[in-house]
């Protein structure tokens, strides 16, 4: 999972400031700045010992060295290598697995599957978790069942969700396909391929609606309570204070979960397609995870399967970027 | 304020048991599915009242689907990546910041940097990893020309150290505690270290009673997590016996040629959704809080 952690870049700036400089003088004559950014992150009371912290780091380290990092680079160097699919020889072409892929029109419809894909989840999804969130900030009574219900999702694996609207639409038995044929609606996720993508754009969202909806929860409780009485006394009805108040209080919320709507929509959300859809019909579900794990697994095109992992890789850091920019600004507008 | 707004309320309330509906219902068909027979899914329309083949269902989806196993696999996996990546980041978030020692920040930046690429988009040379974990030493043994490295293979494909490891490297956890470490005050460490405690009793006897609720909700989120894998369970395993029941639950799915078994398939997925169900639904107080506060 990427980063999904608000923490990390908050305490940076946070605990900066009160460090000792007890170093040996040969230290000190380093620039103090560069040493005041070096010893961010590190409580004022401390222990000076490098034994114990290097055993205590060796464990994390040794995984992400054996199961992150040499992957990550070896996905860097194959995707300027071409391997014949049986693993015999291995050349290297220099960005000619790039070139061929942005040649491919297959990789081409795929990106626009996905943009399509992740747009429509994360409107679907957000616009459905404000609504929810506006009416249970609303109402007084019953808060915490409705809160506890829409929580189950949360439980569900993405590839259950999938199979769980792959039955209630099944053309033959399922019951929600029954509904929409009686109402004279040819549906069939297996041949149409817009109503393929309609099916894996609601199991994302039903699965992912809950994360966005407890966020915004705990946003709008900490829209600050004056504001609001003083909008209540000047007339302002309950939706107008909503949309006019704590929408724009908060934003940075919104920003943050549009951002992880697109990392759950691109990266998240293999599952659903591999259980249902499983790319089809005719590539129409293929979004690019799921043409990574095609290509690297099923048709053996390993350098083009790293070129692509290459692509999503630079897709991946710009939005754990982004997300670390819409943290910090929620922090800075304290809500 | 004492606002009365009878219209809104009740449409708020009409909102939020659409929502509850669209939650449930899914759920409810699942059960309801799982509880009918082979005949009895094929009716157009379906029944909306569970049948009483169930526990019929149940018998033949853990003996046939050897469910019982994956299950088993299931809750292994999802404890496993639980236990281990609470233990090994408590103790490597312990490390950067209590302690001052060289190359901290080198430490400190090479754990962030894995919270940047989720295993999604590294599928490739992670499964190249965990299907010889001595990959590098072979690299290493072929410049070298050792060929006692070379031939050095560690297979861990259709193992639990395989399916459980390299989900542990992560840093989401890592982050989480040192984050709740910084706003631990001063005072503890200062008083602990003039009553001569050492860092390692500082640890055990202060700092890991003082996360508790933090370890808790972290605890409850990596379950659910390791619960549903997907994709790593469906590279790592080519025996069936080794699959989690999420992928089980793919193999039931019917195929347009063969007679569609929904009944065995949503009975399978009702079992397999129902321990991470009931750990939300019992916990759920310490999950939200943790939910919030990690931004997972």
């Amino acid at each position: 999972m990427p980063a999904r952690n608000s923490a990390a870049t908050l305490s940076v700036a946070a605990s900066g400031g009160g460090l000792r400089l007890r170093w040996p003088l040969r230290r000190s004559f380093i620039r103090r700045t560069g040493d005041a950014q070096a010893e961010s992150g590190l409580k004022r009371a401390h222990f000076r010992e490098w034994r114990l912290p290097f055993w205590l780091l060796a464990p994390q380290l040794f995984i992400l060295l054996l199961f992150f990092f040499i992957p990550s680079i070896r996905a860097l160097i194959q995707a300027f290598q071409l391997t014949d699919p049986f693993g015999a020889t291995t050349q290297w072409v220099g960005f000619q697995n790039f070139a061929r892929l942005f040649r491919s029109s297959v990789y081409w419809s795929s990106v626009q599957v996905t943009l399509i894909f992740t747009l429509a989840q994360n409107v679907l999804t957000l616009s459905v978790a404000l609504v929810l969130a506006f009416a249970s900030n609303h109402i007084l009574r019953g808060r915490g069942a409705y809160r506890t219900v829409l929580l189950l999702p949360y439980a569900i694996a993405p590839a259950i969700a999938g199979i769980m609207l792959a039955f209630l639409f099944n053309p033959r038995v399922g019951p929600v396909a029954h509904m929409l044929q009686g109402l004279g609606f040819d549906w069939d996720p297996n041949r149409n391929s817009s109503h393929a993508l309609a099916l894996i754009v609601m199991a994302a969202s039903w699965k992912h609606i809950c994360y966005n909806y407890i966020f915004l929860i705990a946003a709008l409780l900490s829209v600050p309570h004056s504001i609001l009485e003083s909008a209540y006394l000047d007339g302002a009805g309950p939706i107008q204070r909503f949309l006019r108040i704590s929408l724009p209080m908060i934003a940075p919320t919104l920003f943050f979960l549009i951002v992880i709507n697109f990392v759950y929509g691109l990266f998240e959300t293999f599952a659903i397609v591999d259980a249902t859809t499983r790319g089809g019909p005719a590539g129409a579900t293929s979004i690019l995870v799921y043409k990574v794990y095609q290509d690297g697994f099923v048709t053996l095109d390993l350098g083009s399967s790293a070129a692509q992992s290459v692509v999503l890789m630079a897709l991946a850091l710009f939005l754990t970027f982004a997300q670390f920019r819409f943290i910090e600004r929620r922090v800075n507008y304290s809500v | 304020m004492n606002e009365r707004t009878p219209i809104l309320d009740v449409v708020c309330h009409l909102i939020l048991l659409a929502g509850a509906a669209l939650v449930c219902l899914p759920i409810y068909f699942v059960f309801v599915t799982g509880s009918l027979s082979q005949a009895e899914i094929m009716r157009v329309p379906m029944s909306w009242l569970p049948g009483g083949q169930f526990f019929a269902n149940m018998q033949t989806v853990l003996s046939n689907a050897n469910f019982g196993r994956l299950l088993l696999n299931s809750f292994i996996i999802a404890s496993g990546i639980t236990v281990g990546k609470l233990a090994i980041s408590v103790i490597a978030a312990f490390a950067v910041t209590y302690f001052r020692f060289p190359f901290r920040m080198t430490a400190f930046w090479l754990i962030f940097m894995s919270l940047m690429l989720p295993i999604e988009v590294r599928i490739v040379p992670t499964y190249e990893s965990a299907a010889n974990v001595a990959l590098p030493l072979n690299i290493l043994g072929s410049w070298l020309g050792i060929q006692a490295l070379v031939d050095l293979d560690w297979n861990l494909v259709n193992t639990y150290s395989g399916l459980i490891l390299p989900l542990i490297a992560s840093a989401t956890a890592t982050f989480l505690f040192r984050q709740f470490f910084l706003t631990i005050p001063d005072e503890l460490c200062e008083a602990a270290r003039i009553d001569g405690a050492t860092p390692w009793q500082f640890f055990r006897l202060i700092l890991l009673p003082l996360s508790r609720s933090n370890i808790v909700a972290l605890a409850i989120i990596l379950f659910l997590m390791g619960w549903n894998q997907y994709l790593w369970p469906l590279l790592l395993t080519t025996e069936a016996a080794m699959a989690n029941a999420v992928i089980g639950l793919k193999k039931l799915m019917p195929q347009s040629d063969s007679l569609p078994t929904w009944h065995l398939l949503m009975n399978a997925a009702f079992l397999t959704m129902l321990p991470p169900t009931l750990v939300i639904l019992i916990l759920q107080r310490w999950f939200v809080k943790g939910l919030v506060d990690s931004g997972k």
